[in-house]
């Protein structure tokens, strides 16, 4: 009798196992009729709730482009604030379909943790945040300065490179909470901050009194933050990729959701395939042949949402520097769409 | 003759299933059966959804270089080590603020549940209130209060407040000077260890001339000098010398001395806050549980009122008071992880964070540490379990 339910035991674990390999991501998002996207807690410019509540930046617009292009409806999408801890765990266990949460792309995430790289929305690289009244010009002078960091991060294992490298005296402050990381610098715990240049700026932004404080010129890393989907489901993560791709070609034609009507009578062939006029580009995705046409229409082309999100005019003021198109002395660059 | 049958004697052989030794053997073969499939049922559904979900697992991590910094550590660490020595310095840190947390929890509970039942209305309601308060906010919130009131409060390190003896408070802790002692200190730890055994040795003497003759001897005051007057008689003849390495002020931070973060003197501080107000309704209900006529027979005995509290009293209490008190170390060792919040590199902050995230072995690393909490509170358990039976009521 204990065989029998032990052998029935192990064929139900057996059979549970097999469905835990799920079924293609396209079908359940299509089914629940939202996309599920994990974003920060609140870094302005890339996912932070706005003045009315509604999740607002550069990495909430990709997730809003990514519904637009199965739903046709930028809302169809609900955002998950995760930690820089949980933030894989989520993502490997299906909790959000899709992760855009400033995520560097390095070698071991991308091979060991079941997860997959979709592309570079964001060419960024760490830098550090000091008080101006300490009178520091150089990253090199921070020898022996408390250092606040969030744990989990690349940034911990840069900053520890650095310091090693250039044989001067390491001394961290680890927090598990950004919010937590940020309130121990302001308060004095630490000299510096030190995260991705452009979360520095942004949360320069937040500070009472912002020129108090200063970023050193030192960049001392490569961070390329881009949207990260579980590994496996190639049709899914060719919807993540050609949808960041959309947003590069668009602004490359010069298609902007002001001119995206007008453009659909363009006779240029590029722009044609691209908003669905010409071609069969849709349904090898999965989707409606207007995929990208719906991106355009709803969330615009990228330099649209980097103006809006992060560019020179808004708080966070960055200029586009490496995330301008190759043309314009960038390194953002779309595979033609053909 | 014929015997005649009453059918007492034969067992009520009634049908198979209804025999209870046979049902309740049936009833814990299919119970033992269903928790073991439960039990292989997540086993075999994690390895499956690893497996769909493309991840490396194992524990070959633990031999790799780590590469981030830990910023309080009672081994060497550097950024070359491994993470099993990660593993290490938050276990260690752990430990540390657990011990100190209850050793301090401990005294300050023991104290305010006194207090609590002091005739003195001002006394024992200030001590109500701080139970009352403590105990009905979360702990994280008083963590969070305590350590950013504290950095608050605290001057910026270039205007440190200075103490007497080249020690120092500022946001970055507490800095003291640390003792290094020469080599003919040596010879004092000899003295004290022989001074420690003089004492034992003087307090079985006064017990057993006490028992005899009913004399008391002033053990206490007598033992205190024995240490003192021993220890520094050494000191003096062997030569030894203590130099002081004094924290200096560099351009960032102090160097040198011994530095104790303020990540840890808030979860420290926070957690015996926290926890000595449990203890102190734990002192309270085991003093009142010994009832009244117990203090009037010691009394009546003619017992003084140290001695009364000493040896009628407080036994009495203790067999009430200990195994609640197992439970509030217990909390306390547990509660320690929430220094993860605050920046303290315990054990979660260390391992089931930082390491977790560098690795992405996350089954690994949380089984690790519930593993060192569960054998932490067995510890601690077993350890009160036996002060208990010693203390426990001897019934002849």
């Amino acid at each position: 009798m204990q065989k029998a339910l032990v052998s029935i035991a192990v064929a139900a674990s057996l059979g549970l196992g097999a469905t835990a390999a799920q079924a293609a991501i396209l079908d359940d998002v299509k089914a629940k009729g939202y996309v599920q996207c994990g974003v920060t807690g609140g870094v302005p410019g890339f996912s932070a709730p706005d003045s009315n509540n509604v999740w607002t930046g550069i990495e909430v617009d990709f997730c809003r482009a990514m519904a637009a292009a199965i739903f046709n409806d930028a809302d169809a999408v609900r955002f998950t604030s995760l930690t820089s801890q949980e933030r894989f765990t989520a993502l490997s266990a299906g909790e959000v379909d899709v992760l855009s949460r400033t995520t560097t792309w390095t070698m071991s995430r991308d091979t060991q943790l079941g997860i997959s790289f979709v592309g570079t929305m964001f060419y960024d690289g760490q830098g550090f945040m000091v008080r101006k009244d300490d009178g520091i010009e150089s990253a090199l002078d921070l020898s022996g300065a408390a250092i606040c960091i969030e744990s989990g991060t690349t940034t911990e294992l840069n900053a520890a490179d650095y310091f090693a490298a250039n044989g001067m005296e390491f001394n961290t402050v680890v927090f598990v909470d950004q919010d937590e990381v940020v309130k121990a610098y302001e308060d004095g715990r630490c000299d510096v901050y030190t995260t991705d240049s452009s979360a520095l700026a942004a949360e320069r932004s937040k500070f009472a009194n912002p020129d108090d404080h200063i970023i050193l010129p030192e960049v001392i890393s490569k961070e390329p933050l881009g949207p990260v989907v579980r590994a496996g489901d190639t049709q899914w993560f060719n919807i993540a990729r050609w949808t960041y791709f959309a947003l590069l070609e668009a602004e490359e034609l010069g298609v902007s959701s002001a001119n995206v009507d007008e453009q659909l009578g363009s006779d240029n062939p590029a722009i044609k395939r691209l908003l669905g006029v010409e071609g069969e580009f849709g349904a090898p995705l999965g989707l409606d042949n207007a995929w990208a046409y719906q991106i355009i229409k709803h969330v615009g082309n990228y330099a649209e949402t980097y103006e809006r999100n992060v560019g020179p005019s808004t708080p966070i003021g960055l200029e586009r520097g490496l995330n301008a198109l190759w043309k314009d002395g960038g390194i953002q660059y779309s595979p033609p769409i053909r | 003759m014929t015997t005649l049958d009453t059918g007492r004697d034969a067992a009520p052989r009634a049908s198979f299933f209804n025999d209870p030794v046979i049902r309740g053997i049936i009833y814990q073969v299919v119970v033992a059966a269903l928790l073991l499939g439960f039990i292989l049922w997540i086993i075999g559904n994690t390895a499956a959804n690893l497996a769909a979900q493309n991840k490396t697992t194992g524990f070959d991590f633990l031999w790799r270089t780590a590469g981030f910094d830990i910023s309080f550590s009672l081994l060497p660490w550097s950024r070359a080590s491994y993470y099993w020595e990660a593993f290490l310095v938050g276990l260690l840190n752990t430990l540390l603020v657990a011990v100190v947390g209850i050793f301090f929890a401990t005294i300050l509970g023991f104290t305010i549940g006194i207090a609590r039942l002091s005739t003195n209305f001002i006394v024992s309601s200030l001590a109500t209130v701080y139970i009352e308060v403590i105990r009905n906010i979360p702990l994280l919130l008083q963590l969070f209060f305590w350590y950013f009131a504290v950095l608050k409060a605290m001057p910026a390190v270039r205007n440190s407040f200075e103490l007497p003896f080249d020690s120092f408070i500022n946001q970055r802790g507490i800095m003291i000077p640390k003792p290094i002692p020469d080599e003919q200190f040596g010879f004092v730890w000899i003295g004290l260890a022989l001074a420690i055994l003089g004492v034992i040795a003087l307090r079985y003497w006064a017990r057993k001339r006490l028992e005899q003759t009913g004399k008391r001897f002033p053990v206490f005051v007598t033992s205190v000098a024995i240490l003192i007057g021993v220890t520094s008689l050494v000191f003096w003849i062997s030569g030894a010398s203590v130099d002081f390495e004094v924290p200096v002020l560099e351009r960032f931070n102090f160097r040198g001395g011994l530095q104790l973060p303020p990540e840890f003197v808030a979860l420290a501080f926070g957690l015996t806050i926290y926890t000595a107000a449990f203890i102190a309704e734990t002192v309270r209900g085991g003093i009142q549980a010994v009832s009244h006529g117990q203090t009037e027979a010691a009394e009546s005995l003619g017992l003084k009122d140290n001695d009364r509290l000493r040896l009628v009293i407080v036994p009495q209490a203790l067999r009430v008071i200990i195994p609640p008190l197992t439970s509030q170390y217990l909390n306390l060792t547990k509660n320690s992880s929430l220094g993860a919040a605050i920046g303290y590199p315990e054990l979660v902050n260390v391992f089931s964070g930082t390491s977790l995230n560098q690795t992405g072995r996350a089954i690994e690393c949380i089984a690790i540490t519930m593993l060192v909490y569960l054998t932490f509170s067995l510890l601690t358990s077993a350890i009160m379990n036996w002060y208990n039976a010693r203390v426990k009521l001897v019934e002849r």
